[in-house]
C-alpha cells in the first residue's frame, strides 16, 4: 500500500473511536520509582484504554514544583512537601504512599569477603568525618572475626539534589545528635567530608573504583550491580540487611507511631519494628485534595486505588517492596477523600 | 525602465531589514539571558551581598551560601587544563604543519579533531573508569615522589580531584586549540619560512622565529576559545571532580565548578533562596567568561596592531 492509504485508513480509524471519555493524565517527579510506575501506567492502560497516563522523572523537586504550578496533573516525590510549600498551594495536597526505597551504605574492600556491620553512631561519625580508618577500635569491636584493613575510609555521597540524600540525612539525623546539629536533613546538605558523585550511577561508579570508599546508594541499585553493603543495626538492636522484606517491615513497625489520621508525610527511617531496615521511606503520588475536572480526578483515584492493590504484586520482581498490607485502608480512606466540584470522585 | 529598478530596490531593502533583524537578535538574545539571569539572582545578590563571592559555606539546610569555591575551582581546573593543552595542542599544529609526511597530516589532524565529536558524558566515564585509576598508579606516584614538597600535591590522593578534572578538560579542549592553531599556522605565507631557512635558520629556529610570532593573534585566539570551552565544561568535570564545596590549592584534593554545581542542584533546588544563589552562580559564570572573552579580543588586537606596525617598519 502506499503511504496515503495508510493515512486515510489511520484518519477512519481515528474517527470510528468513540470520541468521548478519553482522559489523559499528566504527571512529573522523583525517578527513584519510574521503574514501577510506568510498569503500572502500562499494565492499567491495557485494561483502561480510555484512561493515558504519562509520567517523566524529572527529580523529586522538579515534580513537588511542576506539582504545585499547576502543569501537571499529579506529582511525585521522595522526599515529602514542607509545611510552607503546602501552605503555598493552600494546603491542597494529598501524600499518597506507593512503595517503599531504602537506602545502604555500599563499601569497596576487595580484603574483607564478609558482610560489614556498622552502628549508628559509628555510621554517623565516619559521614562526620570523626571515624577516618577501616580498622577503627569501634568498627572492629562490632565486626569480631574480620581482619578491617588499616585504610582511609572514603566517604562518598551526592553532589546533586536527591531524595536518596534526603532518607539518608533524615536517618543520619535520628541517630546522631551532632549530626542533626552540624549538618541537618534535606535533599543536598553540606557534607562535612567526602566527595560528590552525581546520581546513583555517579556514587556507584565512584565507590567501586576507590579502595576503602563507603557511600549510600538505593537498595535496588546496589542489588542489580551486586555492591557489598553494609549490615546496619535498628533501633531494637537487631543486625539487618536491606532486602525488601526488612523495608517492608520498616513501614509496618512505624504505623504505630502515625496512627490512621496520618497525612502520611512520616519519615520511617530508624523505625521500632524488630525487622526493620532502618534506612528505609516511602515514594509518595502527590494528589490535590480537590480538582476542577471530574473526570480526570476520577480517573486518577481509580488508577491509584488500583496500583495499591493490584499493582503492589508488581514491586518485588522490579526491586521495589510493597507497602504493608495493613496500611491499605488508611490509604483507600485518604483516596476517598478526593473531591471535585465540590463532591467525592469515587 | 524605472519599474524593475525600484523594484530591485525594495527587495534590496527587504532582504537588509531581514538581515538586520537576525543580526541583532542574537545580541539581543544575550541581553534577555543578562537580564533574566540578573533578575533571579537579585534575592541572592541582596541578602548574601560581596561575602556570596568570598565565603565557602554552602549550606542549603541552613540556606547560607558562598561560592568561593566554585569559582576557585572553575578558574583552577581551567587553568591547570590550559597548562597542559597549550603545548600539547601546538606541538601538533606545528607538526602537522611544519614536519609531518604529507600522507600523515590528513589522518592525524582528523584523529585529533575526532576527539572532539566524542560526547562529554562519555569523557566522564572514560575518566572515573581509565583516567583515574591510571592517575593513581602511574602519575600520582612520582609526582609526589619529586614534587610532593610542593603545596600542589599535599594530602591523599582519592581519585575524584581537581587533577582529574584539568586533565579531562585538557584532552577535551586539545582538539579545538589544535585545529585552530592548524588552520592559523597553514595560513602563514609560506615566503615567511623560505626567508628564514634562507637566512640559515634551522627548520625549529625557522617555525620559532617567522611562522610563530606570525600567527600569534591567531594562536592566542586558538587557546582562548579552548579556555572559553573549559570554563563552561559541565558533565564530564562533575563526574571526576569529586564535587566539594572546598578551596584547596592541592591538585589531590576534590573541587567543584560552577557549572557543574549548577547541572547538579538545580534541579532540585526547591527554595527559592536556593535557586536564587544558583542563579547568581550561573550570572558570576557568565560575567567570567564574557571577560575572559573581551581580554581576549583586546590582546588579540595589540598583538595584531603590533604585527602591523612591525610589517610597515619592514
Amino acid at each position: 500500500m502506499k503511504p496515503t492509504r495508510y493515512l486515510s485508513l489511520a484518519a477512519l480509524l481515528g474517527t470510528a473511536l468513540p470520541a468521548a471519555a478519553q482522559v489523559t493524565l499528566n504527571g512529573a517527579g522523583a525517578t527513584f520509582p519510574n521503574i514501577i510506575y510506568s510498569d503500572w501506567m502500562l499494565t492499567y492502560n491495557q485494561s483502561h484504554p480510555d484512561v493515558k497516563l504519562n509520567y517523566q522523572s524529572i527529580g523529586s523537586g522538579g515534580g513537588i514544583r511542576q506539582f504545585s504550578d499547576g502543569t501537571v496533573d499529579f506529582g511525585a516525590t521522595d522526599a515529602p512537601m514542607s509545611d510552607s510549600a503546602i501552605t503555598a498551594i493552600q494546603g491542597n495536597v494529598l501524600h499518597i504512599p506507593m512503595v517503599l526505597g531504602a537506602v545502604v551504605a555500599a563499601y569497596t574492600l576487595p580484603e574483607v569477603s564478609q558482610p560489614i556491620r556498622i552502628s549508628p553512631d559509628v555510621l554517623a561519625d565516619i559521614f562526620l568525618g570523626k571515624v577516618t580508618k577501616w580498622n577503627d577500635a569501634r568498627l572492629a569491636s562490632i565486626n569480631p572475626g574480620v581482619t578491617l584493613p588499616n585504610q582511609d575510609i572514603i566517604v562518598v555521597h551526592r553532589s546533586d539534589g536527591s531524595g536518596t540524600s534526603f532518607v539518608w540525612t533524615d536517618y543520619l539525623s535520628k541517630v546522631s545528635p551532632e549530626w542533626a546539629q552540624k549538618v541537618g536533613k534535606g535533599t543536598s546538605v553540606s557534607w562535612p567530608v567526602g566527595l560528590g558523585g552525581r546520581g546513583n550511577e555517579g556514587v556507584a561508579a565512584t565507590v567501586r573504583q576507590t579502595p576503602g570508599a563507603i557511600g549510600y546508594i538505593e537498595l535496588g541499585y546496589a542489588l542489580i550491580n551486586k555492591m557489598p553493603f553494609a549490615v546496619l543495626k535498628n533501633q531494637s538492636g537487631n543486625w539487618i540487611t536491606a532486602s525488601l522484606e526488612s523495608v517492608t517491615a520498616a513501614a509496618a513497625g512505624a504505623m504505630k507511631e502515625m496512627g490512621p489520621n496520618t497525612d502520611f508525610r512520616v519519615s520511617i527511617t530508624n523505625s521500632p519494628g524488630a525487622r526493620a531496615y532502618p534506612a528505609a521511606s516511602f515514594t509518595w503520588l502527590l494528589v490535590h485534595k480537590s480538582y476542577s475536572d471530574t473526570a480526570k480526578a476520577r480517573s486518577l483515584v481509580q488508577f491509584i486505588w488500583w496500583a495499591e492493590s493490584e499493582g503492589q504484586a508488581k514491586a518485588p520482581e522490579l526491586g521495589y517492596a510493597p507497602l504493608p498490607q495493613q496500611l491499605r485502608p488508611w490509604i483507600q480512606a485518604h483516596l476517598k477523600s478526593v473531591t471535585a466540584g465540590g463532591r467525592a470522585v469515587l | 525602465m524605472t519599474s524593475p529598478l525600484l523594484g530591485r530596490d525594495r527587495s534590496d531593502r527587504i532582504y537588509r531589514q531581514v538581515l538586520t533583524g537576525f543580526a541583532l537578535a542574537l545580541p539581543l538574545l544575550i541581553v534577555i539571558i543578562l537580564g533574566v539571569l540578573f533578575t533571579n539572582a537579585w534575592p541572592a545578590v541582596k541578602r548574601f551581598g560581596a561575602s556570596f563571592l568570598v565565603t565557602s559555606t554552602w549550606d542549603p539546610v541552613s540556606e547560607v551560601y558562598g561560592a568561593a569555591p566554585m569559582i576557585f575551582g572553575t578558574l583552577a581546573s581551567s587553568l591547570l587544563a590550559l597548562l597542559i593543552a597549550v603545548p600539547l595542542a601546538l606541538s601538533v599544529a606545528i607538526f602537522l604543519t611544519e614536519f609531518a609526511p604529507r600522507r600523515l597530516r590528513q589522518p592525524v589532524a582528523f584523529l585529533v579533531e575526532l576527539l572532539a565529536a566524542i560526547p562529554s558524558v562519555v569523557y566522564g566515564m572514560w575518566g572515573i573508569f581509565v583516567l583515574i585509576p591510571f592517575l593513581r598508579s602511574y602519575v600520582v606516584p612520582p609526582l609526589k615522589a619529586v614534587f610532593g614538597w610542593t603545596p600542589f600535591l599535599q594530602g591523599v590522593f582519592y581519585g575524584n580531584s581537581l587533577l582529574a578534572g584539568g586533565v579531562i578538560l585538557a584532552i577535551m579542549i586539545v582538539p579545538y586549540i589544535a585545529a585552530v592553531s592548524r588552520e592559523v599556522l597553514l595560513a602563514v605565507p609560506t615566503s615567511q619560512r623560505e626567508a628564514a631557512l634562507a637566512m640559515g635558520a634551522t627548520r625549529w629556529e625557522a617555525v620559532r622565529s617567522a611562522v610563530l610570532p606570525y600567527g600569534r593573534a591567531g594562536l592566542i585566539g586558538a587557546i582562548i576559545l579552548g579556555l572559553g570551552r573549559a570554563l563552561g565544561e559541565t558533565m564530564a568535570v562533575t563526574m571526576v571532580i569529586g564535587n566539594r564545596h572546598d578551596i584547596s590549592v592541592s591538585l589531590l584534593q576534590p573541587a567543584y565548578t560552577m557549572a557543574a554545581a549548577i547541572a547538579n542542584e538545580f534541579s532540585e533546588a526547591t527554595t527559592a533562596t536556593y535557586q536564587s544563589a544558583l542563579m547568581e552562580v550561573g550570572l558570576i559564570l557568565f560575567v567570567l567568561t564574557v571577560a575572559v572573552n573581551a581580554i581576549a579580543r583586546i590582546l588579540i588586537w595589540r598583538v595584531a596592531r603590533g604585527a602591523a606596525v612591525g610589517s610597515r617598519a619592514l
